[in-house]
This record gives C-alpha cells, structure tokens and sequence, in this order.
C-alpha cells in the first residue's frame, strides 16, 4: 500500500501571538519564529506510519511506503527531512513562495502528484495552523473524485487493505464512514491516541505512545540519506492564478486585561455588581 | 441581480441552530438570498425556515440523504447552486466539511470560517481571522461564483423577519461515489447541557483538574450551577478527561458566550483563539504567571481544588435568593 501525505511548514504555532503585521497592513511577518511542521500534519505523518507497520516490531510491511509532499520555499526541505526521520520513505518539494498558494491551489497541485504517484491513500492534517482555511483534503477529494473522511479521530484499514472504516470527530458526537480505497483522510488531534489505527498488523494488545513520535538520532542520521526530489511548482502543469487574494492585514484588537481578586467572595460580588452575570 | 444560497444544517430531519448564522452572513451582505433544506423528511425543517426573509425555501428531499455524507450532498447542493454568485454555509463540521467540495464542483473560490463580510460597490469583502485569531485578514474571492463558511459564534443566530416565503423542490442529484463511502452510523454524545456553541456561559477545566473524575467532581457542579455548556483545553482533551468534543480553541469549538470561566486553564495560544472574544472572563488559576490573566476580567490566583467548590456554594446562594 502507498500513502501519500502533504505536509506544510509553518511558524511556530505556539508563539503566533508574536506575528507582526508589515507596512500598511501588506503582509503577516514571522520574522523570529521558528518554522515548524503544521502539527496536525505531523499526525498526518504518524498515522500513516502506523498503518503500514507492526508497531510492536516496528517492522515495515511489505510492499508498504511512505511519500511525503509539499509546497512551498525551499527551506521546507527541513520539515520534511523531519518526516523522513519518523520513517516516511522519499518526499517531494515543489517550490515556489507562501504567498503564491492558496488552499485552491494546493489542492490542484496535490491532485497532479496523487495522477503521477498513484497512492491508494492520501492523508493530511485537518488544518493547518497558520492560515486555518481546513479545505485542501476536502477540495482535493472532490477533485479528484474519491471519497473522503474529514477530521478523523480513528482509521480501521480491512486486512485486505481495500477499505478503511474512519471515526470522524463531529459536532456532537462521532459519524463512522465506511470508504473504497483510494480514498482521502483528514486527520484531528485524537488520531495519535494509542489504539486509534488499526491495521490488523500490529497487535490488538499493543498501545502505541501518544502523539507523534520522537526521532533517535540513528533515524536522522538515515533520513539524510533519504530521496527528497525538488521541483519548481510549474513543473505540475497546473494553472498558478489564486481563486482568493488577500488584501489587508492587521492585528485583532487587543484585550484589555482586567483585575485579580482576592477570593471567592469578592468574585461573586463583582460577577453580581459589575459585570452583572449573577 | 446577484443572489446568495444559503446551505441549511439538519441533523436527524430536525434544522440545527447554526442556520441561522449562515443567514445572519447573508443579511449582512446586503444580498437577497434563498435557502435550501437537504435531507430526508425535512418537510418541518423548511417550514421553520420559512419566516426568515428568503425569496424561496429550496428543498431536496431524498431518502439517500437521510445522513449527511459529503459526496452524497455535494452533488445536489451545486446542481441547486446554479444561477447564484454566492453560497454560503456555517462553518460547524458540516459547513467545514461541505463548503470547499462544493466550491470546487463550482469552479468557485472559497471564503472560509470568516468572521465579518463588508459589501462596497458590488463587491464582498471577507473577514477572516488566521494564526489562531492573532491576525485579521481582508480578503476577496476572485472567481464569478465564491462559496464561504461563517463562524458561528461571529454571526448571531437571525431572528424571524416575518412572512412566509414559497416552499419550492428541487432536484437530487445522484451521488457518483455511492458505492464507494457508506455511511456506518453516528454514536452521539448525548448531554441535558447546552450546546458549547450556543451557551451564554461556558465554564471550561485545563489539564490542572487532574482527571476525568476532577472534571466530573469538581467542575461540573460549577457548569450546572450556572446552567452552562462545558468545555476543555486542549490539554485536557489530550490528557483524555473529555471529549474532543468539548475542546474549546483554533481547532476546537470557537465561542463567544456572556460570560467564560476557566478553571486551570494557562491560556495558551490556540486555547485564547476560541475563547477570547468571551464578554466576560473569569480565570481561576494557582500560576499567578499563567497568561490567562492578561485577558481575563476577573482573575482569581487560588487552588482550584478549593476555589471551585467555593464558587459553586456560592453561586448557589446567590440564585437561591434570586
């Protein structure tokens, strides 16, 4: 089996309080943010490795690979030399500046490489967590007309490897979807649980870690050696133009913080006089 | 003239609240607008809708579409789509879901989660909010026909307009993918609270409630006290105390309730996104550094394990004497 995941760099979720907007509202600075993986792509990364592996032995399966792709300034590279460390087998960078994606774009880019790689399953995170737009899984699958679960939180592939039943984390609740590979997955936080990839491989009995995994300094090592293949976007034939453009930028306004209070009686007085929420 | 679709939410037949903000979007934008009802025996749901200020209530009814399954609707939702220069939907996990498959059957550019839309010389302008909400973007759609997903907690619920607009059926076109996604069941969490999307008081626990059981015997008393929805950190969520249902953040639930309490909750980054335009913040935290208190109205530096408890009795006094 072949999965396909895209993968998008971006910066330092934890620290995006700290973007800066450049002159005249032109454009979102990152300048001093350290570029990450988007984390629910690193999930994206993870659940794929535990669908073509015994996560007891953590031998692969046979005929079983792992492609990494994405978009972006070449310095992505680092994002995904980091997939490769986790175990994915080659990726593919196709170049070209943040500014010149948008969700659209990415998706028609992404159908061109899914023509050319043939995965019998494409994974990505649900979002990512720079521009928030959750579309490119969804787009893509519609696209390229196959059939998709969106912010899964478990996936059950058939011993046969031909069907996939997926858990999606919905509004009240979870929907199970049965899907015909190949097929499309968007993947929530809950998809690293410990048993929520099952592939009939690895024991009912094993309980993997939660989250992704860490990389021994042996796996990067051997991830250097891996094939990451570079070429320029256009190279996919695709038409470049944006469907969306964005024309201002700024900051939201700022809170302004309030007051402590000394205990639980002067809280209450103030919810009931002040605020008057009591 | 340029006219909006409006894409209604309905689960189990029955219309879910979160219409009414897609409505509210398309009040705003100064359009005249039609809605469409698709499901399966969702006769009633289209009624409701009928006083809302729709030139037509548009329904395709089909026992194919009793469950809402992406490549089942999105077929029937462009087909009905033609003719309009939006569509527009509300970003729950159905309009997330739906909006960018429609979009791309379309050729249509995709507008989503925003939060605010300006029209200026025939033009709409969409607001988004991006980096966890620590920006606000302008944007526009540059294609003929746009789609756009509206954050819930950004558009109030539309309140009836009055009159009674026609009821009108429209085709359902077949799913080309029906053989290939089936859909196995929904296993519903099922909770006597309010919906966290629709509550005016959410009261949130972090990772410091230690345990399932420290949600359920400490924070809870809180929540129903005040008649509240529940919510969670992530943290929480991760640690495996609640759902992930009840994850209040950027990738999580987004809500703006009267008033929001969080209880051991630090205030990072993509917890804030879903919480921070809140009327009224209270924080219990023992950390006096936790950055939770730079936005919150009201903080409290206390043990939670003492404070919360006090909090319930108290408020229970309070409502005790009305």
């Amino acid at each position: 089996m072949k999965i396909l995941v895209s993968l998008k760099r971006t910066a330092d979720p934890d620290n995006a309080n700290k973007i800066k907007i450049g002159a005249g509202g032109a454009k979102i600075e990152t300048t001093g943010l350290e570029p990450k993986a988007n984390p629910f792509d690193e999930y994206a990364v993870e659940a794929s490795l535990r669908l073509i592996e015994n996560g007891q032995t953590k031998a692969r399966n046979a005929g079983d690979k792992l492609t990494v792709v994405s978009f972006g300034p070449k310095e992505t590279a680092t994002s995904i030399r980091q997939a490769l460390a986790m175990g994915a087998d080659d990726g593919l960078l196709y170049v070209t500046d943040d500014e010149s994606l948008d969700g659209d774009l990415v998706a028609r880019s992404l159908a061109k490489v899914v023509e050319a790689q043939k995965p019998d399953l494409v994974i990505l995170g649900k979002q990512a967590v720079d521009g928030d737009s959750n579309q490119v899984g969804q787009a893509l699958a519609e696209l390229l007309q196959w059939p998709s679960a969106t912010f899964a939180m478990s996936v059950e592939l058939s011993a046969d490897k031909k069907t996939a039943i997926v858990g999606r984390e919905v509004d009240g609740g979870v929907v199970k979807l049965k899907l015909t590979l190949p097929a499309v997955i968007t993947v929530d936080l809950r998809i690293v649980s410990p048993k929520s990839v099952v592939n009939h491989v690895t024991p009912a009995t094993f309980n993997y870690a939660d989250g992704a995994r860490f990389t021994p300094l042996p796996m990067i090592i051997k991830a250097k050696t891996k094939p990451i293949v570079e070429a320029p976007i256009a190279s996919l034939g695709v038409d470049v133009a944006l469907k969306s453009k964005y024309v201002e930028f700024a900051l939201p306004p700022a809170r302004k913080g309030g007051v402590k209070v000394k205990d639980v009686a002067e809280l209450v007085e103030k919810l009931r006089s002040e605020a008057k929420v009591l | 003239m340029s006219k909006i679709l409006v894409i209604a939410e309905v689960a189990g037949a029955k219309l879910r609240k979160t219409t009414l903000s897609a409505i509210t979007f398309a009040r705003n934008s100064g359009l005249p607008f039609d809605l469409l009802v698709v499901g399966h025996n969702v006769g009633a749901a289209a009624e409701d809708l009928r006083a809302d200020g729709a030139g037509v209530v548009k329904v395709a009814d089909d026992a194919s579409l009793a469950n809402y399954v992406a490549e089942a609707f999105t077929p029937t939702v462009a087909e009905a789509a033609k003719g309009y220069a939006v569509v527009a939907v509300t970003a729950s996990s159905f309009g997330k879901d739906l909006a960018p498959r429609v979009a791309v059957r379309l050729g249509a550019g995709l507008a989503s989660d925003i939060s605010a839309v300006e029209a200026s010389g025939g033009a709409l302008t969409y607001r988004r909010p991006m980096y966890a909400g620590n920006a606000n973007a302008k944007m526009q759609i540059t294609t003929a026909v746009q789609v756009v997903s509206a954050r819930q907690s950004e558009f109030a619920a539309a309140a009836p307009s009055g009159g009674a607009s026609p009821v009108e059926k429209v085709a359902v076109v077949a799913n080309p993918l029906a053989g290939r996604v089936e859909f196995l069941g929904f296993d519903e969490v099922k909770s006597a609270r309010p919906d966290l999307a629709e509550a005016g008081t959410v009261v949130a626990g972090g990772r410091s409630l230690k345990s399932a059981d420290g949600f359920k015997t400490v924070l809870e008393p809180l929540v129903d006290v005040f008649g509240a929805a529940m919510g969670a950190s992530r943290a929480a969520v991760d640690a495996g105390y609640v759902p992930n249902d009840l994850q209040v953040g950027q990738t999580g639930k987004v809500v703006a309730p009267k008033l929001y309490i969080a209880v051991g909750i630090s205030g990072a980054i993509q917890h804030v996104a879903g919480m921070k335009n809140s009327k009224v913040i209270v924080a219990i935290n023992k950390d006096p550094e936790a950055p939770i208190f730079q936005l919150a109205d009201y903080g409290l530096v206390a043990d939670l394990f003492k404070a919360v408890p006090e909090l319930t009795d108290a408020v229970k006094k309070v409502r005790a004497e009305g």
